[in-house]
């Protein structure tokens, strides 16, 4: 286990979140407003790409998982948080309440991944796709109609908890989590069920059981990541966890190349930068108006173009030494 | 596999020290690059409009927009606000929910708007009203009728009028106009809009001697609805009320006619679009309805006479409400700034709050207390395949 090397990186990418989370309030806002989207979209691909990547399972559910954690993270702060601290409790409090909250979204999005993978993640093939997909219209429809919940409107009035040390720390936690699971036995047994179902089970790996490891620990950072966004935008409605925010979390784990956090993590900074990069070309002149308008047409443009030239993903470098496996 | 090892591009070892200088400069930049770049400072005031002018409501929001652009444009010609022309900073959400708010924060951080107009979904409204509302920049929503929208703060206005009201004038116009006595409702329970004016509609009724006979339920993605519509039949109502959007209500009304439904349907300003009548048999099936709205261009004020005539001239198409509320919420703006003498957010903020009889082509408004307008609504009937001009109902 070589893991001092990777906790050393954890450390010092707390240090920047510190940093950040610090300066957050002499940041232009539209800028900390991007960088918080950056941070809760690293965290959300790089843990599909724990479940898509390492582990070979495709999932289509993953803004599902986030909107469980949102709304469970929401309902923690907003429905229980006013009878467990009143307002007028020191800041850290709400802090540690929130954390708190962010864990319970995880834990109640890493539950239901455990009910959706655990009779799915039996079979082989792509039945996982299908159950995910359906996965996530359920969450949409349950939200729709538990008024409590803000129905289909939406639910407002979250308290702004999130910022940016808060995003970073967990984006950190989440690639250090991550990269340290699969360099562990657990991680070899990702790759064995990944590269060959029917080998692995030969040598005697449960498979089904790596597998469901794999699919609960990318629920939970989904359903961080679900908190984060919820306690970010201070009103969440199921629209925004539908099966389109799903695609956009595996187009930037395809885009990175399947398996590589590192492209992972490249990725969803870059697919999240590039349509607010058109935005402000767009801005630069009236002639260059054109862009903002298209801007989801050029959005997929691109996304054809790199498919085309780099189908093993924008950001899949060459390794200095093979694959461990 | 050590993280290092993850990153060869970034750790390699002769771009090491290069790497780092770049960081630096990066947060450098970060920290002192992003100063202000525009204000009210020179003889511009910039206004920031936040619209879905791609995606699934695409044509409501461009028809918002376009009559956005026609005010400003108007306001501009006329010499401006206090001496100085205005520039609207407009920018897409692409109908996306959680787009809104990075577009509000990219227009007051770095267009430095006074105000923000938008939007026509009431739940972007809401997506945006949080950042309006932290930044105390006024928002304006030219058409978001829920009535949560400006409950999310002390900045948030609107020129339109609010679902309950809406509801309230249908069960009026029941009652009085259609003089139906028993009227069944068919409700999309997933949209708070259909449960809002539903709800409205039942306790206006109700209140003015009439029954509901029958209530019945359906969601977004139905296509059939002959089991309730059957049902409703059984009950035998005067008219029946459909608080629903467009797609879905020529469907409805067309397997109505199938079932040998006659009585008259009602419905609010969901309805307004002209996919309402498209399709083979929907003109003949709609014959005869009515629904409520905010603006019709057959409305004989001079002022609305006025505002189809020019905005034909610079769109060349007949303007819908949309288009009509996009032009009021511009209008209104910058009517605040002159009465505010300034084009600093808070006094615009005092001044839009204090707007009192407002003349905009939907009509008369004053804003009230909760920063909702109080103005009247316009309702049209379905004749030969077109939206006719009834009456117009007051507050």
């Amino acid at each position: 286990m070589k893991d001092a090397g990777a906790r050393r990186w954890w450390v010092a990418a707390m240090a920047v979140a510190a940093l950040l989370g610090w300066l957050e309030p002499r940041l232009d806002i539209y800028l900390a407003d991007v960088l918080a989207r950056v941070g809760i979209n690293v965290v959300l691909a790089v843990s599909l790409n724990l479940i898509n990547g390492h582990a070979g399972q495709f999932s289509l559910g993953h803004a599902g998982f986030m909107g469980v954690g949102a709304y469970a993270a929401a309902a923690i702060t907003v429905l229980a948080g006013p009878h467990v601290l009143p307002t007028s409790c020191p800041d850290w409090l709400h802090q540690g309440w929130f954390l708190l909250a962010l864990a319970g979204g995880g834990a109640a999005a890493a539950l239901a991944g455990l009910l959706v993978g655990a009779p799915s993640l039996r079979l082989k093939g792509d039945y996982l796709a299908i159950v995910t997909l359906g996965f996530g219209q359920i969450i949409g429809v349950i939200v729709r109609n538990m008024e409590p919940l803000g129905g289909a409107l939406g639910l407002s009035g979250i308290p702004p908890r999130t910022n940016l040390f808060w995003v970073l720390a967990a984006a950190a936690t989440t690639v250090y989590g991550v990269t340290t699971l699969v360099n562990s036995t657990h991680g070899r047994g990702f790759i064995a069920t990944h590269d060959d179902e029917v080998a692995a089970e030969a040598m005697g790996l449960d498979t089904t059981r790596y597998k469901i490891v794999a699919f609960v620990t990318g629920a939970f950072f989904a359903g961080v990541a679900g908190g984060l966004w919820g306690h970010f935008k201070l009103t969440i409605s199921p629209k925004e966890f539908d099966f389109n925010r799903s695609i956009e979390i595996v187009v930037m784990v395809i885009v990175g190349g399947m398996g590589r956090t590192a492209g992972v993590m490249a990725a969803a900074t870059v697919l999240t930068l590039l349509p607010e990069g058109l935005r402000l070309v767009a801005g630069l002149s009236p002639s260059l108006k054109w862009v903002g308008e298209s801007r989801p047409l050029l959005y997929a443009l691109m996304l054809i173009a790199l498919m085309l030239l780099r189908p093993q993903g924008l950001f899949a470098w060459s390794r200095a030494r093979p694959r461990p496996a | 596999m050590k993280i290092p090892e993850l990153f060869p591009l970034l750790f390699g070892a002769p771009w090491r020290w290069l790497r780092l200088v770049g960081a630096v400069a990066t947060a450098a930049w970060v920290v002192v690059g992003c100063g202000p770049t525009g204000g009210a400072t020179g003889d511009t005031i910039p206004v920031g409009e936040f619209a879905s002018l791609t995606g699934s409501e695409a044509a409501f929001g461009r028809s918002s927009h376009n009559g956005t652009v026609l005010a400003i444009d108007e306001i501009n010609a006329a010499g401006g606000v206090l001496g100085k022309k205005l520039v609207l900073v407009t920018e897409d959400n692409q109908s996306k929910e959680g787009e809104s708010q990075t577009a509000v924060k990219k227009l007051i951080s770095r267009d430095k708007v006074v105000a923000v107009l938008g939007e026509v979904a009431s739940g972007r409204s809401i997506e945006a009203a949080q950042t309006c509302q932290k930044y105390r920049v006024p928002q304006v929503s030219p058409s978001s009728t829920n009535p949560k929208v400006t409950e999310q703060g002390d900045c948030i206005f609107r020129v339109c009028f609010i679902d309950p009201f809406q509801g309230t004038v249908m069960a009026k116009f029941a009652a009085g106009t259609l003089k139906a006595r028993k009227v069944g409702l068919l409700v999309d329970v997933g949209a708070p809009y259909s449960v809002g004016l539903a709800t409205f509609f039942k306790e206006g009724f109700v209140a003015g001697g009439g029954t509901i006979v029958a209530e019945q339920k359906f969601t977004k993605d139905d296509k059939d609805f002959k089991a309730q519509l059957t049902a409703i039949k059984a009950a035998g109502p005067d008219a029946i009320f459909v608080p629903a959007y467009y797609g879905q209500v020529t469907l409805i009304v067309m397997q109505a006619r199938e079932l040998g439904i006659t009585v008259p349907f009602i419905g609010g300003d969901g309805w307004e679009a002209p996919e309402l009548l498209k399709g083979p048999g929907a003109k003949e099936a709609l014959e005869g309805c009515y629904f409520s709205t905010h603006f019709s261009p057959d409305q004989a004020t001079p002022k609305s006479r006025d505002f189809v005539a020019k905005y034909a001239a610079r769109h060349g198409a007949k303007p819908d409400a949309m288009a009509a509320l996009g032009y009021d919420s511009a209008q209104l703006l910058a009517d605040a700034m002159r009465r505010a003498g300034s084009a600093d957010p808070a006094k615009v903020r005092d001044a839009l709050a204090a707007t009192r009889d407002f003349d905009g082509v939907t009509g008369r408004m004053t804003l009230d207390a909760s920063r909702n307008a109080r103005k009247s609504a316009v309702i049209l009937a379905i004749q030969k395949g077109e939206f006719v001009y009834k009456e117009t109902v007051n507050p």
